[in-house]
């Protein structure tokens, strides 16, 4: 069967510093994709070439058979309806209510009824837990109920394919876990391909089918929980481990150590 | 010396990007306005531009009807102690009249709008970038030029003349004033000297002029809001930018106009 996403060779640079290497990866119909590394390994890259918002240097992203790095701007839109996506800050518009950042997609993108469109809201907020905070403007909600409303709009249109960018970030350990819950709930019941990006170990670990784990722009490790887990690619261990880099070996901390010392004997 | 001809020509080079720019997303946007317009266009988009247009024009009416009122005193005044050396007092109508038809009406509602929804546009559009909100947009399958640009230029093009004329007709009513106040003219016969000294081409070249004020401002505070890069301190730098390049343009645009009416007209 034909893999619904599939990355080949990709390469992005941001004024000539190389960014993703030549990254290659497939994701299958219904899997849930954790991509898992530290900050400023490339997630978020892959993350916005996947969906269209970037185009890379070389290599292709392949969305239901359509390259979307090459293919005509009406392919890409089409595309795009298939996709939904819940960013990191959850990007719901200011100036609307809950209810109609969650109706936009649906009233611009469909012939549906006024009350319809109601309803289908209704449903899609209940299923994220705020059928009663439609009313409500996004600067009213907490940090979690944000994070949730976003992906209420993005699940509006039904897509095969649900993108969350750090859905648990900035999140106390409870609401992370929901957010978990509710993630495992789209999956089981609207059966979507869901790729998430997130550096949180726990939540990777509960939700996910299969982890791919960036470093410095390529993939240290592609596999199920337990072939990760089992790995023993020490920059893989080093992040489950949760070992530091080698600290001791920058100036900054070597400095340090002179004053402390210094301070020490002038005791 | 090289360094100043590259520094001149570099500058001239940035300049002619952003004029380039700012014609390239000026086209783009009337291609867009179709989806905005009552009836023919997607009717929640018509709503936006209603709001739009309530910001735009009704929210400036009071501010541009004081600042017309207030500069059709001065106008007067300062004519009348000129004039009245002559004995042609009586002048003091056709000045007020035929300046603010042609000039301070257009130009002083297109410096209150610049300030008020330049600068507006500019601060939203940019917040919605920083906020990754244009992105997610673009990843519902919804162009920002379409769904953001298009209603704000819309109502510019609408609310700017209705603007412009409410502003003609209280600098004339504060000639009226000053002139029933100094020498006890008559209102009747103040607006007999009023129709007689305005002609038709006086009145569409001030439309003219304020819609093309409409367009510089829109589409400056757009550009200078899609233009943002980076964090909050960006947003602020555009909003300035905004006010400062629409301004400056909307009196190129002026002088420009006043030349041709000038080499034009009748002899």
């Amino acid at each position: 069967m034909t893999p619904i996403i599939s990355v080949r060779d990709l390469v992005v640079e941001y004024d000539g510093r190389r960014v993703l290497n030549g990254l290659t990866l497939d994701i299958e119909h219904g899997e849930t994709m954790v991509l898992l590394g530290g900050s400023g390994c490339g997630k978020s890259t892959l993350l916005r070439q996947i969906i269209g918002l970037e185009k890379p240097q070389s290599g292709n992203v392949f969305i239901k058979g359509v390259d979307i790095t090459c293919c005509s701007k009406f392919d890409l839109k089409k595309t795009r309806k298939s996709i939904g996506v819940a960013f990191q800050s959850a990007a719901l518009f200011n100036s609307l209510n809950i209810e109609e950042n969650v109706a936009l997609p649906l009233r611009e993108h469909t012939r549906l009824a006024p009350s319809i469109i109601e309803l289908v809201v209704w449903m899609k907020l209940a299923a994220v837990g705020l059928a009663d905070r439609g009313k409500l403007l996004p600067s009213e909600l907490s940090g979690g109920m944000k994070k949730r409303a976003a992906v209420a709009r993005a699940i509006a249109l039904g897509p095969e394919i649900l993108v969350l960018d750090e859905p648990s970030a900035g999140l106390d350990p409870i609401v992370a876990a929901e957010l978990d819950e509710l993630i495992l709930l789209l999956k089981h019941t609207f059966h979507m391909t869901i790729i998430v990006v997130t550096h949180e170990l726990p939540s990777a670990f509960l939700i996910a089918d299969r982890i791919a784990m960036l470093y410095q722009g390529s993939f240290s490790s592609v596999g199920t929980k337990d072939q990760l887990k089992a790995s023993q690619d020490p920059r893989v261990r080093q992040f489950l481990d949760r070992v530091p880099e080698d600290i001791a070996r920058t100036p900054v901390t070597e400095h340090f150590a002179k004053y402390l010392s210094a301070s020490e004997a002038h005791q | 010396m090289a360094n100043i001809l590259e520094s001149v020509g570099e500058r001239t080079i940035e300049q002619l990007d952003y004029v380039g720019s700012l014609n390239i997303q000026w086209w783009a946007t009337v291609r867009a306005m179709a989806r905005s317009l009552p009836f023919v266009g997607n009717r929640y988009r018509w709503k936006t531009t209603v709001r739009q247009m309530l910001e735009i024009g009704v929210d400036a009416i009071r501010m541009v009807s004081l600042m017309a009122i207030c500069t059709g005193f001065i106008f007067a005044m300062q004519g009348a102690s000129e004039l009245r050396r002559f004995g042609a007092l009586r002048y003091v109508v056709d000045l007020v009249a035929v300046g603010f038809t042609r000039e301070l009406g257009p130009l002083m509602t297109a410096i209150a709008v610049s300030g008020r929804s330049g600068s507006a546009f500019a601060a939203e559009i940019g917040t919605m970038k920083v906020t990754e909100e244009l992105d997610s947009l673009r990843v519902m399958a919804l162009e920002p030029l379409e769904f953001v640009l298009a209603p704000k230029y819309l109502a510019a093009l609408i609310s700017v003349p209705c603007l412009s004329v409410i502003s003609n007709l209280c600098g004339i009513l504060a000639g009226g004033l000053f002139m029933f106040f100094s020498i006890h003219l008559p209102p009747g016969l103040y607006l007999r000297y009023v129709f007689n000294s305005i002609e038709l081409r006086d009145v569409i070249m001030g439309m003219i002029k304020s819609i093309v004020f409409g367009t510089i401002i829109a589409q400056v505070g757009c550009l200078e809001g899609m233009r943002v890069h980076g964090g909050p301190d960006s947003v602020g730098r555009s909003t300035t930018s905004a006010v400062v390049k629409s301004t400056f343009l909307v009196i190129i645009a002026d002088a420009l106009f006043t030349a041709l009416f000038y080499l034009t007209a009748k002899r």
